[in-house]
């Protein structure tokens, strides 16, 4: 079973690759470009065959190594 | 006084801090992250470089070595624990040391002295130095921009845990001298308790003046003193 | 009608035809790859082996010389140097940041190969103007590549240097030398020994990345279509290479290892066939044991494989369990790939069957030799006659500002700050100086580093262009207090196949080979790139010197650009001339034009100017080599790095911006003693103030001058 882990950093902490593009693009003439935000994607495989637990599971690994709590958030989706 | 340098599979600083500590009279043993005691040790240092290739996040798979558990214990038991650069990013994963640390300002690797002022002197890193004193240490990271959120800030700077803020020559701190966008211009912090320090610059390349700075001396003389203040 | 295999692999009919006399019959699919391969251009030096007898290496401070994996010389007590100098020109231009990265990973390899830790890397670095974005992409990717490789593997990067003209927009240059140090007990070899050990795998897994690729990039040159090389890009991985590093240092502090060989262009077939020919002996090899990234991989794709990371080892059958042991502390991948034999066969198995059986030596040692035709280029007498068109008067201020505001003449600290330059607490003298000097902790001793070319001045003029780049080179180690002591370099060159290009090189080989003999200082090693040519235009030719300086004892304050004090007296010696302005930087960049012929260099003159650099060192606060820009530039620099202005003599502008050969910048406090005795000596004017005055009557703020210095990178990188 695969899940798309997405990282991406909380709002208010500083994101110096999404500000530098959002620069790239504004000097492009993207005017009305207010804001990139970057993150990570991750695809996690699993040897599970309940999905709710197998969900849990990759959660768990969110919480413990996948993401950073303190900077980051993430979301975890079952993906075929 | 003992101090159990740890190298982990990508530390390249683990041979100059101990040449550094060697200098200032302390006995630097090298530990290998799979070691699962440090009882013998007065004091810990987890040196520069890039654990674990700085894959993933900085400092995020370095936590989880064997080593770590027991370097959370020493933690928390009052030993003297101090983190440079690489080591410090590994503080914070583990959650030794608030905030965190991310890419660079302008998006590249920042190698150059650079000037930090002494901001507290209640830790392992600056109980020898004065506040205000400025001090000329190399810089040498792309994930050092120190970030978190406002709340612990405003926790951080009410228990005054930071040590140390990148500042220019004369000790003014602003963005002008700060050179890779940390938040507050921190470069430097500890723990509540004092006993865990981290800090980006690297004291351990300025303790000879034939290498063009001998400031950073004073940290690591701190640390090395703290030891046998500290019983371990 | 499909092309015959062996054209398909870059092979010419007559090399199949020299394969199929070696074995006596027609060769199989993996051995035409395995010897497509080992004579390319990159692998079998065809064009240019004949050719590179010419430099000397047989000096008795030279434990190794060249064809080794790396140089090795004697610093004495024990204490040996291994260096090398290479070239990742092609994939660098496919891919800046992977290209310049792996390059960096190749040559550690082959100085740690030797049993040394590799202990600094220098970059000199070539692409066209940053007016051009792409160029901008290229230099941005190239020097990330460096730093993102180098600070993470953990060697130092002390330096290097950087050119930019037009002819290298199609074909940047990104050169790396390493250095290594060990101790003589330490130096291994690839020779392999006796048989029955066992030859073992260490490193990354084996994948599909690069593939052909030593004779792909590097000895076919780039058109239009360039982008559809891509795959064969090898990626670096800077944790694994750190990791194999510290594995080898420890299975040679244990004394585990019979002999290593490092894994480059050719993987597999090279190392197998290099270290079985050296030794004399041969080698089965069991492809099924080989570990894989992906596990379909053919025969010839992991005989070819490129992956980086990787070394075979020779172990004895005893030792074997110990090395593995080693390999699973630092966490490298390991396979038992063969065993050492009797004969000089190289024999290949996959799933139980022969599939390749050949000489080992047959794959080096029979490569084709060219002794490609040589032309003098028919315009060469109309571009030493067209010397740059010198106005009577020019407004020295505005010159000077234009030349500080040119990227290779600014300040490179946009470069060099993103090098990790400190680690291992070794540099005393970092980069932004005329060389680099680093100590050897625990000693006395000293090793400085320049690396220098200059690819103009070599196109107009290539044997007294490379003369004066080795003399250059001498005289940045010896002002930054060391003696010269050995060299290696590297000879970037266009298509071959064209005479004038051959004629180029020839002359090249021949001017550095004289000089270095002047000066008495072996050539230990060395890298030809060829077929640097984009769409039929050649690049200039770029021959690159690095040149390594000895002092023991080093001076305990070498000479800085930043240590002028208010009131100290400037001071040129060596010769003066005032006419010496082709390939200057002032025809460069003021008068935008190339040719005359530049001056020779007298080597008399040169090797009393250089032994007397080296002399004062120890006692002189600033010493600073005259090149590009001439005293103006020179002067500049060590107003702007010492935060002085300096009032200057009168003399013409002539004197102050053209670029003789071989003269150095004293700076000294009154009454110090020069000391000089054949050398021609003259009196500049005082530092102090905080203008560069020229005479009486025209001069430039400090401040300005170094506001534009500081921005010459910056400003163009923006956007």
């Amino acid at each position: 079973m695969r899940f798309r882990v997405q990282v991406m950093r909380r709002p208010g902490i500083a994101d110096p690759e999404g500000a530098t593009t959002a620069r790239a693009l504004n000097d492009l003439g993207y005017a009305e470009v207010t804001g990139v935000h970057f993150g990570r994607d991750i695809v996690v495989e699993v040897d599970i065959g309940d999905e709710a637990a197998a969900h849990a599971r990759v959660t768990e690994m969110c919480e413990r190594l996948l993401a950073n709590p303190v900077i980051e958030d993430y979301t975890v989706e079952r993906i075929l | 006084m003992r101090v159990a340098v740890i190298v982990f599979p990508g530390s390249n600083c683990e041979l100059d801090t101990v040449h550094a500590l060697r200098l200032l009279g302390a006995e630097p043993d090298l530990v290998f992250h799979r070691e699962t005691d440090l009882s013998g040790a007065d004091g810990i240092v987890l040196p520069g470089g890039f654990a674990h290739g700085d894959y993933l996040r900085t400092g995020a798979i370095a936590r989880f070595s064997p080593v770590m558990a027991e370097v959370e214990r020493h933690a928390a038991a009052g030993t003297p624990v101090l983190g440079i650069c690489n080591g410090f990013q590994i503080l914070t994963e583990a959650g030794l040391l608030p905030g965190a640390l991310v890419a660079n300002r302008d998006l590249r690797f920042i190698c150059r002295p650079i000037h930090v002022r002494v901001e507290s002197t209640d830790s392992i890193l600056t109980r020898n130095a004065e506040v205000g004193r400025v001090l000329r240490i190399p810089l040498n990271s792309y994930e050092g921009n120190f970030v978190l959120d406002p709340s612990a800030l405003e926790a951080l700077n009410d228990r005054d845990g930071v040590l140390l803020r990148y500042s220019d020559s004369t000790g003014n701190v602003g963005d002008g001298s700060n050179p890779n966008g940390s938040t507050n211009s921190i470069a430097g912090t500890t723990n509540a308790a004092g006993n865990v320090a981290g800090l980006m610059p690297h004291p351990e390349r300025a303790v000879e003046e034939i290498l063009g700075s001998s400031d950073g001396r004073v940290l690591l003389e701190s640390f090395v003193s703290s030891m046998e203040a500290i019983p371990a | 009608m499909t092309e015959p295999a062996h054209r398909l692999l870059g092979m010419t009919d007559d090399e199949y035809e020299s394969v199929i006399t070696i074995l006596d019959r027609t060769p199989a699919t993996a051995e035409l790859a395995m010897y497509s391969v080992m004579w390319s251009e990159h692998c079998s030096y065809k064009s240019s082996r004949g050719l590179l007898g010419r430099f000397r290496s047989n000096y008795p401070w030279v434990v190794l010389g060249p064809g080794e994996n790396a140089g090795v010389v004697d610093l004495g007590d024990g204490w040996l140097a291994a260096l090398r100098i290479e070239s990742h020109n092609h994939p660098s231009f496919v891919e800046p940041y992977q290209g310049a990265a792996t390059g960096v990973g190749g040559i550690l390899r082959d100085i740690f190969t030797m049993g040394a830790r590799p202990v600094a890397v220098w970059d000199p670095l070539r692409f066209g103007p940053l007016s051009d974005a792409h160029n901008r992409y290229l230099f941005s990717g190239v020097v990330s590549g460096i730093a993102g490789y180098g600070n993470a593997v953990g060697v130092p990067t002390l330096g290097g240097e950087v050119e930019f003209a037009d002819r290298f927009s199609g074909n940047p240059l990104v050169n790396v030398m390493a250095l290594g140090l060990l101790k003589e007990e330490q130096l291994v070899t690839r020779a392999a020994g006796n048989a029955g050990d066992v030859a073992i795998l260490l490193g990354s897994s084996t994948g599909r990345d690069g593939i052909g690729g030593a004779s792909i990039l590097a000895s076919a040159s780039f058109d239009e279509d360039s982008g559809v090389k891509r795959p064969s890009v090898q990626v670096g991985d800077p944790f694994e290479e750190k990791k194999l590093i510290e594995a080898c240092l420890e299975l040679y502090d244990r004394g585990l290892l019979a002999a290593i060989q490092d894994l480059g262009a050719a993987g597999i077939s090279c190392a197998t066939s290099e270290s079985a020919s050296a030794g004399g002996m041969g080698m089965d090899v069991d492809l099924d044991a080989v570990h894989l990234r992906e596990s379909d991989m053919t025969a010839g794709e992991i005989l070819m494989s490129e992956s980086q990371e990787r070394m075979l080892a020779i172990v004895e059958p005893d030792n074997v369990e110990a090395v593995l042991a080693v390999a699973e502390k630092w966490e490298v991948g390991v396979s038992e790939i063969g065993t050492i034999t009797d004969g000089d066969l190289l024999r290949v198995f996959q799933g139980g069957e022969e599939i390749a059986s050949i000489p080992a030596a047959s794959l080096s040692d029979d490569a084709p030799l060219y002794d490609r035709p040589a032309r003098r280029p028919e315009d060469l007498d109309e571009i030493w006659a067209d010397a740059p068109p010198l106005p009577d008067h020019v407004n020295l201020p505005d010159v000077l500002l234009e030349l500080l505001d040119d990227p290779a003449l600014g300040d490179r600290s946009w470069i060099s700050e993103q090098y990790d330059h400190m680690l291992f607490l070794q540099t005393v003298v970092e980069p932004g100086h005329d060389g680099s000097l680093l100590r050897i902790k625990g000693t006395s001793k000293g090793l400085a580093v320049s690396t220098d070319g200059d690819s103009l001045r070599c196109f107009l003029d290539p044997r007294r262009g490379a003369k004066r780049l080795i003399y250059e080179s001498a005289l940045n180690v010896a002002v930054t207090g060391a003696a010269p002591y050995a060299v290696v370099d590297n000879l970037n060159f266009g298509n071959p196949e064209k005479p004038e290009i051959m004629w180029q090189f020839i002359e090249t080989v021949d001017g550095m080979a004289d000089a270095c003999e002047h000066l008495n200082v072996p050539v230990v090693g060395g890298n030809v790139s060829f077929y640097n040519e984009t769409d039929g235009v050649d690049i200039y030719p770029a021959p690159v010197v690095g040149m390594l300086g000895f002092a023991d004892p080093m001076p305990e304050n070498p000479p800085r650009l930043d240590r002028a004090e208010e009131g100290m007296e400037i001071w040129l010696v060596g010769p003066e001339s005032g006419d010496d302005f082709a390939a200057s930087a002032y025809s460069r960049v003021l008068l935008d034009h190339l040719g005359g012929r530049p001056e020779a260099v007298d080597p008399t003159v040169a090797l009393a100017v250089v032994a007397h650099a080296a002399r004062l060192a120890p006692n002189v606060p600033v010493l600073h080599d005259v090149s590009a820009g001439g005293l103006a530039v020179a002067i500049a620099e060590i107003c702007i790095r010492s935060g002085i202005g300096a009032a200057l003599d009168d003399m013409a502008w002539e004197l102050l911006l053209d670029e003789a050969p071989i003269r150095f910048i004293a700076v000294t406090p009154v009454g110090t003693d020069l000391g000089i005795g054949n050398v021609p000596i003259r009196w500049l004017g005082v530092m102090g103030g905080n203008r560069i005055a020229f005479g009486r009557h025209s001069s430039v703020p400090l401040d300005e001058s170094t506001r534009v210095w500081r921005e010459a990178i910056p400003r163009r990188m923006v956007g």
